[in-house]
């Protein structure tokens, strides 16, 4: 028999959103089964609070979790801080886990943080990279720092649980096993909605609009444009390859486009898989948002642009030329896809 | 209204140059800023003033060249400013940075009641965005991270509705007051200082608070000593492997495609095929959707 006291138990929190799991938990779920395999006498386990949500218990089984411990109680229907962070620091305090392991979305970047205040431990954010160090064996979360100049690699090496937030989409997801399954453990929350001093009135839907931090693909241009119709063309381009248009600061500061849409230390940071950079420069403000994107083209008629030097591919020509170019290929693929 | 708001400076990261030699980060040199999000802390504080009246308290912990920062706020328009230094504070990670602030904002409370906590959403030095949480905790305050909007706050009735910006979309939560917010740069423009708030700066010192007097911290909890994190080891990232250089004028129009298309294939980053696939239009899932 195990003996559950001694079991090092690797946690996953599953984020959730209308019943609904979001990815990253189980991105995070591969990545802590991969950490199991390093720390001896560990278990996988994931953490589920919502309401009506006992179905996704089954699909963390899948991706990897031997044991979830589920608070399913109406005060959790919809995330809020309080809620949410005495209920997962309640689970911490009586299971004592050894790694509790968040995706860094806006949900789990508010909740983190309050947990391990609670529970008075270390929490790294947004990790690149988790390991078990081989010598001291506690993890290992390496971070970007100062804009992303720095990688820092941090230990946490007395206070328990080592917690650490990854984004969305750093990891890759693991195939799930549809034959996997696991041990459910409830919890009561005990706190009723008196207790909340914060209610959620109302919701307004993203339209139109935006979520570049998360688009897989971003058509991005920037003073080479020379004018605010160039938008269109890369609004085109992006809308063939299911991506979003980024740009660079000086095209929202001349009013182009939103804020929304801007790439860069004052703009969002982003990594797509395909970042498309047209008459971007690259100026490190522009470059600490969008280095770490899996596949660069730069398109720029100044061959000497810094943009090219962490291009994957750069093209030395004009973007009113290239792009229309591309265009026009993706849309003689699209309609050889058709046919066949 | 009563509204504190904490602040950090930091690098300016845009600037920050890093040792080719030793791959170690050049600090030296590099220019110290408010951080940005922490600037429309204020800003709404400030705002808030003019409209509720009350006053804008701003703290802030780090070294004593961080004073610097707190009379850009005063030139912003607060009216109080403490500059929490010590030695003993080094090397706080969020932990630690939270319980300072934190018990630095129950002496203030001390003093008279507060309506309302600020934080900018992170610092862009650590880009954490895990002090504001950590302190809400810790005071026992309502949270509300990536707020966007204050769409009606009243100091009377002591609540407030506020826009916090989602992945999906915006909530709209209504919070009892004293609330703690971090805030998104949306939330209040940054206005152009007046005069005489130029001219109070000028003359403005800062209180300095030590670990010890006027607050006795918790000498376990400050520092290096109240820090469960440590820097195992900072490197500098791998310069990232430049690929090819092709030219329009040598490949053509035709050349310079076909590779950009092949390339990105290849590289395995994205199923261009399947992309494309994916988002014919008549599969109505085009990029205007996302």
């Amino acid at each position: 028999m195990t003996d559950e006291a001694a079991v090092k138990r690797i946690w996953v929190f599953i984020e959730q959103e209308e019943g609904r799991a979001h990815q990253v938990s189980w991105e995070l779920m591969g990545a802590a089964t991969r950490l199991s395999q390093e720390l001896e006498g560990s278990r996988v386990e994931g953490v589920l609070l919502g309401y009506n949500v006992a179905h996704i218990v089954e699909e963390a089984y899948r991706y990897g979790a031997r044991r979830v411990y589920l608070m399913d109680d109406p005060v959790l229907e919809k995330y809020r801080n309080l809620p949410y962070s005495i209920g997962a620091s309640k689970l911490v305090q009586k299971y004592k886990p050894e790694i509790f392991l968040i995706g860094a979305t806006t949900l789990g970047r508010d909740l983190g943080s309050s947990i391990a205040t609670r529970v008075h431990t270390g929490l790294t954010a947004d990790c690149t990279e988790l390991a078990i160090d081989p010598n001291l064996k506690i993890l290992a979360a390496t971070r970007p720092t100062f804009g992303g100049n720095l990688m820092a690699t941090i230990l946490c090496r007395t206070h328990r649980p080592q917690m650490a937030t990854v984004r969305p989409r750093v990891l890759p997801l693991p195939e799930p096993l549809p034959t996997a399954t696991g041990e459910l453990i409830r919890e009561s929350l005990d706190l009723s909605e008196d207790d909340i001093h914060v209610k959620h009135v109302g919701f307004i839907p993203r339209e139109g609009g935006l979520n570049i931090e998360y688009a897989d693909v971003i058509v991005a241009g920037g003073r080479g444009l020379g004018s605010p119709d160039g938008i269109k063309l890369l609004e085109e381009l992006a809308g063939l390859l299911g991506g979003v248009v980024g740009v660079s600061r000086p095209l929202v500061d001349a009013g182009w486009i939103g804020y929304e849409h801007q790439v860069g230390q004052t703009g969002k940071t982003v990594r797509p898989k395909l970042y498309i950079a047209a008459g971007i420069s690259g100026a490190v403000q522009h470059r600490v948002g969008m280095a770490n994107s899996d596949f660069i083209l730069a398109i720029n008629t100044d061959p000497n642009a810094p943009i090219f030097q962490i291009a994957s591919l750069g093209i030395v020509g004009d973007l009113y030329e290239v792009i229309p170019g591309l265009i026009h290929q993706v849309k003689a693929m699209q309609q050889g896809t058709e046919r066949s | 209204m009563h509204t504190v708001v904490a602040i950090k400076q930091v690098p300016d990261t845009t600037n920050v140059r890093i040792n080719p030699e030793t791959g170690t980060l050049i600090r030296e040199g590099v220019p110290a800023i408010i951080n940005p999000y922490d600037l429309h802390a204020v800003e709404l504080a400030v705002r808030l003033k003019e409209r509720f009246g009350g006053k804008v308290t701003v703290i802030t912990m780090g070294p004593p060249k961080a004073a610097e920062a707190l009379i850009e706020c005063v030139e912003q328009g607060a009216d109080r400013c403490i500059l929490i230094t010590d030695r003993r504070f080094a090397a706080a990670d969020t932990l630690a940075t939270s319980y300072v602030l934190a018990r630095a904002i129950e002496a203030l409370q001390e003093e008279g009641p507060i309506d309302l906590y600020l934080f900018g959403l992170q610092a862009i030095d650590g880009d954490t965005a895990q002090v504001g949480p950590g302190v809400a905790t810790r005071l026992n305050v309502p949270l509300i991270s990536y707020a966007l909007h204050i769409e009606s706050i009243d100091p009377e009735t002591r609540v407030a509705v506020v826009h916090r910006k989602t992945e999906r979309g915006i909530e709209v939560l209504q919070t009892r007051l004293p609330a703690l917010l971090t805030v998104l740069k949306e939330i209040a423009p940054v206005q152009r200082a007046p005069l005489a708030n130029m001219i109070r700066a000028a003359h403005y010192k800062p209180e300095v608070w030590s670990s010890t007097d006027p607050v006795p911290f918790d000498q376990d909890q400050i520092g290096i000593r109240g820090s469960p994190t440590v820097v195992g080891r900072a490197y500098t990232p791998a310069p990232r492997q430049a690929g090819d250089i092709i030219r329009l004028s040598e490949l053509g129009l035709q050349g310079c495609v076909k590779r950009a298309l092949q390339e990105i294939q290849a590289s395995g980053a994205v199923d261009l095929a399947r992309m494309i696939g994916a988002n014919r239009p008549a599969g109505g899932n085009g990029g205007e959707r996302l």
